[in-house]
Formats: structure tokens, sequence, C-alpha cells
């Protein structure tokens, strides 16, 4: 089964190609700022610079490094998704898991949790919060987002795990006096793996476009730069009138690259363990 | 059907009563003396507007009384209409600003919503199981899906607003102009937003188009699909009836993505300083007006809830198993 998995995994165009983007983005992200001695909003020379062989983004109206802030931005942003997109992830499994096997009232509760999360405007909520508590590094800007963003994952692990819980070999381990959590664990979970890593990464970049929004609104981490906060700067001194397209264009255009090349890297990853749609 | 209506209604009182009582207790949650906190962030100039402001809020939050009735007292003015007073545009009452801007905001949202709705429903069904649409259309929905709804915002601004100079790119109107029932107006106001409209409508195209392309390849694998084509029926045919089933679990998606619409277009009116909700709510960040921001708060949570509850209404309308209570929608 590994093995299998490893044989289409490296055939699929869509995976590799996904999976090469993000890799080479993370690397820039993670590596980078070790090259660059000066922090990414230290003024370092002339303003409005376009992108040239000292400064490889330019500079903006104040005179600070766009590579530098880029570098960073990235590991900002891959971090919130990671985190924001995790937490998500394990609240989901823990209230899909739940309700799926123990059913009865704790799943009417619990099922009646997710759809009220469900149905909320997450970004408003995200608003009130940020704003009143005053969300101001990226860890806590990742809690919030994972906070409101798993009811999907919730409901949608729920019913798979509602399809597995009749099985034979779920019975079998109930009979041998298998604690609950243990089945979970040992019986279900791994069962629908693959399934728990695609919910991950599409709540990965989910997480990485509402914060992308939050930092945009001017409710993202001060100590911290984002490629979202970088879009918040030149959006709010005005680098679109003044033709300061490397100011706004390389971090919606990082967002952009993360977030698709991690859909179309579920796609690759979807192919790859379900038969059913490898194209052969 | 009376269960399904029942059900669902009683999921968004219970949200709209989680939504007031969250919009309650987080002000209650903020480290220190709210009242004096609030003030201080206020930019305020004027003394009487200060202590206006004082006394008001003292009223207002009453902490004075106990906790219940506070609570109590929260409801009773939001069911008279009362958001309190904007700080940022003081004496605006926060109702008063936040009625103005919903028409814009509305303006944007429900066509660009319903129209990439339609059009990626049919993008998404043409392409499956085609070769050359499915790998034209599919990457580029990807992409689509996968941008910042701000960021084609700011591109399309900057590249048909300030390169170009064919649309303005900012305002919901010519600055010059004074709102009337004029055709220079009206041609003004369409101008206005047509952008916005677009950038919206783009970014969610993509998601629809893929989502019916999954569902309509599934649809095309099923027994029924191969039954029909076995008694030789034309392709035709069986794409119609897959779509009419594919269009289902698209009405709960349309239901599902509405948040992220939303949030989409607050962003969106945010680049073009478009005078919506979105403009409202960065002017209360901005200003740390939080009554303004609260109110907006529950006026997209309401209008969420309601069009939530028109999807449902439609569902039932579109789906008959629903209505003898045989199958349908998971509650």
């Amino acid at each position: 089964m590994k093995t299998e998995a490893l044989y289409f995994a490296v055939r699929n165009t869509k995976l590799l190609v996904g999976a090469g983007i993000i890799l080479v983005l993370l690397g820039i992200g993670v590596i980078g700022p070790f090259f660059i001695d000066k922090p990414p909003t230290e003024y370092v020379g002339m303003q409005m610079q376009p992108p040239g062989g000292e400064y490889w983004l330019g500079t903006n109206t104040f005179g600070q490094d766009l590579w530098a802030q880029f570098v960073h931005g990235l590991r900002t942003t891959f971090l919130v998704g990671a985190l924001g997109g995790g937490i998500a992830a394990v609240i989901g499994m823990v209230v899909g898991f739940l309700a799926g096997y123990k059913g009865g009232w704790i799943d009417e509760i619990l099922n009646m949790l997710t759809n009220i999360v469900l149905v909320l405007p997450t970004l408003a909520v995200l608003f009130i919060l940020n704003a009143y508590i005053g969300v101001r590094s990226a860890g806590m800007q990742a809690l919030f987002i994972g906070l409101t963003q798993w009811p999907w994952a919730a409901r949608s692990i729920r019913a798979q795990t509602f399809s597995l819980r009749g099985r034979d070999f779920v019975d079998l381990a109930r009979l041998s006096g298998v604690g609950s959590g243990r089945i979970i664990m040992r019986e279900i979970a791994p069962n629908m793996s693959s399934y728990l890593l695609l919910t991950f990464i599409l709540l990965f970049g989910g997480s990485i476009l509402i914060a992308s929004s939050l930092d945009f609104i001017g409710l993202g981490p001060t100590d911290a730069v984002s490629l979202g906060l970088m879009l918040q700067q030149a959006h709010q001194w005005s680098a679109m009138h003044l033709g300061l397209w490397w100011w706004f264009v390389p971090p919606g255009a990082g967002i952009t690259l993360i977030v698709g090349a991690l859909y179309v890297a579920n796609v690759g990853l979807d192919e790859v363990f379900n038969p059913k749609l490898r194209e052969l | 059907m009376r269960r399904y209506f029942g059900r669902k209604l009683l999921i968004y009182g219970l949200t709209f009563f989680m939504a007031v009582t969250v919009n309650w207790l987080v002000p209650r949650l903020m480290p220190g003396d709210p009242v004096a906190s609030m003030l201080a962030r206020a930019r305020v100039a004027q003394p009487e507007a200060q202590e206006a402001l004082r006394v008001y809020y003292n009223n207002l939050f009453g902490f004075d009384l106990p906790w219940w009735q506070q609570y109590l007292n929260s409801w009773g003015s939001l069911f008279r209409g009362d958001f309190g007073i904007s700080l940022w545009a003081f004496p605006t009452p926060v109702a008063d600003l936040l009625t103005r801007a919903v028409p814009y905001s509305l303006a944007l949202l429900i066509p660009s919503i319903l129209l990439s709705w339609v059009v990626g429903n049919r993008l998404g069904a043409l392409a499956a199981r085609r070769k050359v649409l499915d790998n034209t259309v599919l990457p580029v929905s990807y992409v689509l899906t996968a941008t910042p709804y701000l960021w084609l915002a700011a591109l399309m601004a900057w590249g048909f607003g300030v390169v170009w100079g064919i649309f303005p790119v900012a305002g919901g109107y010519s600055f010059s102009m004074t709102p009337s029932l004029t055709w220079a107006f009206l041609v003004d106001l369409f101008w206005h937003w047509l952008l916005p409209f677009a950038s919206l409508f783009l970014v969610a195209l993509g998601g629809w188009a893929i989502g019916m392309r999954n569902v309509i390849i599934y649809e095309l694998e099923s027994d029924y699909a191969n039954y029909m084509s076995a008694l030789g029926a034309p392709q035709k045919l069986i794409r119609r009836y897959a779509f009419r089933n594919a269009v289902l679990p698209q009405i709960t998606g349309l239901a599902l993505q509405l948040g992220v619409l939303v949030a989409g277009a607050l962003v969106t009116e945010i680049v073009f300083s478009y005078p919506g909700l979105g403009s409202l709510i960065l002017a209360a960040i901005q200003n740390k007006d939080f009554f303004l921001l609260q109110g907006a708060f529950l006026f997209i949570v309401l209008g969420v809830l309601i069009a939530n509850f028109i999807i449902d209404v439609v569902y039932v309308i579109v789906d008959p198993r629903t209505r003898v209570g045989m199958a349908g929608a998971a509650a």
C-alpha cells in the first residue's frame, strides 16, 4: 500500500508541480532570512526604486527593501497557514470523530455546534475578536483562525467516521473491550488518513487566504511582516496610484502561488490515494 | 418538510443568539476599563462630545447593573434598532451609517454571487470529461480560486484604472456628482460598480467551475448515466440529467461559501474605497469605533442568516425529496 502510493506519487505531475512550488517558496521563507542581515522594516536606501540588481524587488516609499519583506513575509504566511490549518484540523478531527463514533446526544450537540459555527461569517467574527482582544502576534492570529475554520472539516470527518463505525473490524475491536479513544486512533483514523491529510492541506490554504484578508484590513500581527501586511501597506500608502507595482504584485503573487500550489497538490494527492481518479 | 425547516430555523436562531452574545461578551473581556479605553482610543476632539460619550457609554453598558440585566438590555436595544452612536462619524447613529452602506454592498454581492454561480456551473459542466476544455478551464479556475480577493481587486484597479485609465479606481460615484435619478449619475454609478463587481465575480467563478466539474464527472459515472447510455440515449441528454443532479450539491455549496463571499466583498470594497460595509469596517477599525464595528458585525450575521434561509427555501423548491421528507440536505 505504502509503496503503491509512492509509485503513483512520483508519477503524478499535479502533485509534483504543486509540491515543488511549495517547497521552493518554503525554502525561501525558511532559509532566506538568514541571508538578509537587516530587519525587514529597516530603511536601507533609496526610496521607490524599481526592482534591480541591488534590491531584487525594489524599495517602497520609505526606502524599505521589499525583497527582505517578501522573504520574511513568506515565513509568517507559512507559519500562520500551517498553525491555523493545524489547529482547525485538530478541532475538526476531535469533533468529527467524537460525533461520528459516539452518535446519540453527543452527536446531536456537536452537530448543532458545528452547524452554528458553520453559518457564522468567519471573517466578521474575527474582526470583532481581533479588534477587541487585540491580536498582535502571528501565533494568536493563527489560533483565532483555527478556532473558526474547523466546521466543514468536522462535518466531513463525521460523515466518514459514520460510515466506518459499522464495519466488522470496528465491531471486533469493540467486542474485545478496546476503549473508544483507542478504537478511533487505531481502527478508524488510519483508514481515513489520506482523507485527513487532504483536509489539512485545504485548511492550510484557507487559513492563508483568511490571514491575508485580516492583515489587509489592519488586523494583522504587529510583531512580524507578512505578505498580507505588505499588501495592506501598499494600499495604505497608495502604491497603486504611484505606480509602484513591485510593492503589491509580488506579495499577492506569492499568496496565490502558495494557495494554488496547495490546491493542485491536493488534487494530485487525491489521485494518488484514490484509484478511481487515476489517469492511466 | 416541517421538520427540515424547523431544524434550520432552530440553528439560525441559535446562531443569531450566539452572535449577539459574543458581541455582548467580547467588549467585557477586554482588559481594563472599557469605557475609559474606548474614550482614550476614540479620536474625538470636542470636549462636549467626550462628555456626551462617557455618559452615553456608562448608560449603555450600565455597568452598575447586574450582568444579566445588562445582557437583557442589550437585546432590548437591539430590537429597537438601536446600535449606538458612531464615534468616527459622531453624532450619526450607527444604524444610519449601516443602512446607507448596505445597498452598495448588496449591489456588489448579489449580482456577483448569482452570476459567478450560474456561469461557473455552466463552465464546469462544459469542461467535465472534455479533454481540451478541461485542460484550460481547470488550471485557470485553480489560479482564480487561489487568488486573494484583495489582490485581484488591486491588480484590476491598477491595470484598468491607473495604467489604462479606463475605469475610476475609488468611490461609489464621482465626487463631483450628487446622487440623483439622472442618466448621467446612473451611468457614473455603474462605471464605478463594474470593476469591483468584475473582480468579485472572477475569483468566485473558479471555485464553482471546479466544484461543478467534479460533481458532473461523479454523476456521469453513476448507474443511471451508464444505464441511459446503454439504452442508447444521446450524450447531450445524459449530460442534462447529470447537470440537474449536480446542481443540488452546488446549492448547498453556495450556502457554505456565503461567509467567504461576504468577506471577499468587504476587502474588495476597501481596495476600491467603495462606500459599502467593508469601507465602514475599515474606518471603524482605524478609528477604534467599536459601536460601528459591532453594528456591522450584527448586520453581516443577520444578512448571512437570511441568505442561508433563502437558499434553504430554494433547495426545497428544487429538490422534491425534501418536501416529502424522504431525504435531502443534511441539517
